[in-house]
């Protein structure tokens, strides 16, 4: 199965980002593959406010079934988010339920003019109303399968399908 | 082999008892934790949803302010609810068992027992008695160990020197009783310090410590030389009742960390503390406020180091 090309998409992402950008602008992304999205993004749009990034170990619907099983990332961010205009960034938008958790963190650091949802590729299956204002392609997954965002050691990024369950 | 009673079947931490026989990579999972959640501590709001609903008992046998509170505080930015029992005064007084007062506050619905005793051991029973999805943490039980202060000492030396590999640390003054030494003496060992030494007249130094992988000095001057870090240990004045001291101002002579004492160290070294100090016995002021001390934000790491241990054990 072909994936969409992640560089193309990118670029793609920035030229339909770039002209709604306004002085409240402000990124955040979502570790990891949305971080690395979002890294990406926010050089090329040339943003002046520094970039955020979130992990959202503390606010999973899952804890009580999971536990806390990763190491969590420190979230940073390093604007003050009330009254900003916020692009949220993630790879892979499923069952909305990462987007979810990362509101409800949001708003524990100020209250935002807006919060609008970058997503690289949208794989359908929602469990929550919840829809990405950008969204670079569809992409059809396989049951039993995942699709991430890869980064290799040049900084080139890619989307792969891989065993649910895998690393 | 029987099975190490923190861990479940999966070999995840269900209980915090000892950092004794902990893997390396438990200790690791609980600091990366605490990194996380020392940003939730510098936020707005300074509270996550993780523990909502849940219940943390605060069972103090044996009176703390310090541990306590912060065990609350922590508790509370993980959203739980804190009930704090100071049993020193309750129903221990009249008579119930450790083991009856432990069986009705589960049947109040409790998720979480922080427990402080003076009896070493009593965590390990109350953990061996608890139903299956409740936690037990141990705050301190009489000699044997004060897991959450030496993962926080572990926190604050990693935090300031980044990793163990290459460090020289010191425990100075009464080891003998101190719970806190023996804590950080494991995770120290277990986490790959190449020296760790302790620091006492014959009298405060248990016997056979080197079996735990320490080198031992009487002479405090000698022990300090080349040290990146530095712990000093509360001296207690009961001990000064025994025949073990001979007086506050002796010790102090000998065992009191000056800026003149800590100049033999590296000129970057650390000075820590777990509280309450004595200044004038074990520390002079000028080192416990100078720029070589770390002992404040000892007790901020302290708390993130205990949101992690909660929030690791009750996902469990």
């Amino acid at each position: 199965m072909k994936l969409p090309d992640a560089e193309n998409l990118c670029q793609q992402l920035v030229a339909e980002l770039a002209p709604r950008l306004g002085p409240k602008s402000a990124m955040i992304g979502l570790y990891t593959g949305g971080a690395w999205l979002a890294e990406r993004l926010h050089g090329l749009l040339a943003l002046s406010t520094p970039l955020g990034l979130m992990d959202i170990a503390f606010y999973r619907d899952d804890y009580h079934e999971q536990g806390l099983h990763h190491d969590p990332k420190r979230t940073k961010i390093p604007f003050d988010v009330t009254g900003r205009e916020l692009l949220l960034v993630d790879d892979v938008l499923y069952t909305g339920r990462t987007v979810r958790a990362a509101m409800n963190e949001l708003f524990d650091f100020g209250r935002p003019a807006s919060i609008t949802l970058v997503v690289l590729a949208d794989r359908g299956g929602r469990q929550l109303p919840i829809c990405a204002q950008y969204c670079g392609a569809r992409v059809e997954v396989p049951a039993g399968m995942r699709l991430r965002l890869k980064r290799s050691p040049d900084g080139k990024l890619a989307l792969a399908l891989e065993a649910k369950g895998g690393a | 082999m029987e099975r190490n009673p923190q861990l479940n079947a999966a070999g995840e931490l269900q209980h915090l008892l000892s950092i004794e026989g902990l893997p390396p990579g438990i200790l690791t999972q609980i600091l990366d934790t605490a990194e996380s959640f020392v940003g939730v501590t510098e936020r707005e709001v300074k509270k996550v949803p993780l523990l909502r609903g849940k219940s943390v008992f605060n069972l103090f046998f044996e009176p703390s302010t310090r541990t306590r509170t912060t065990f609350e505080i922590a508790a509370k930015r993980l959203s739980a609810d804190v009930i704090n029992l100071n049993i020193a005064v309750s129903s221990q007084s009249k008579g119930e068992s450790l083991l009856d007062t432990v069986a009705n506050l589960s049947a109040m619905q409790a998720d979480i027992f922080v427990v402080r005793h003076n009896s070493s051991g009593a965590p390990f029973l109350i953990a061996r008695h608890v139903k299956p999805h409740e936690h037990v943490v141990n705050a301190g039980d009489g000699r044997h160990a004060h897991p959450t202060q030496g993962l926080l000492d572990l926190f604050t030396i990693r935090h300031y020197k980044k990793d163990f590999s290459r460090l020289t640390v010191a425990i100075i003054g009464d080891v003998l009783h101190s719970r806190v030494a023996r804590s950080l003496i494991h995770g120290l060992t277990t986490l790959g310090a190449p020296q760790v030494r302790v620091i006492g007249p014959q009298t405060l130094l248990p016997m056979g410590v080197e079996a735990l992988g320490v080198k031992v000095f009487h002479d405090m001057r000698e022990g300090l030389r080349d040290c990146d870090v530095v712990v000093m240990l509360r001296l207690q004045s009961e001990r000064m009742k025994g025949a073990l001291l001979p007086s506050a101002q002796e010790y102090f002579k000998h065992y009191g960390l000056t800026l003149d004492k800590l100049s033999l160290a590296r000129p970057d070294a650390i000075v820590m503390h777990p509280g309450p100090m004595n200044r004038g016995v074990e520390i002079d002021s000028s080192v416990a406020d100078g720029p070589h001390s770390v002992i404040l934000p000892q007790v901020t790491f302290g708390i993130a180091v205990r949101m992690a241990v909660m929030s690791i054990v009750a996902g469990n």
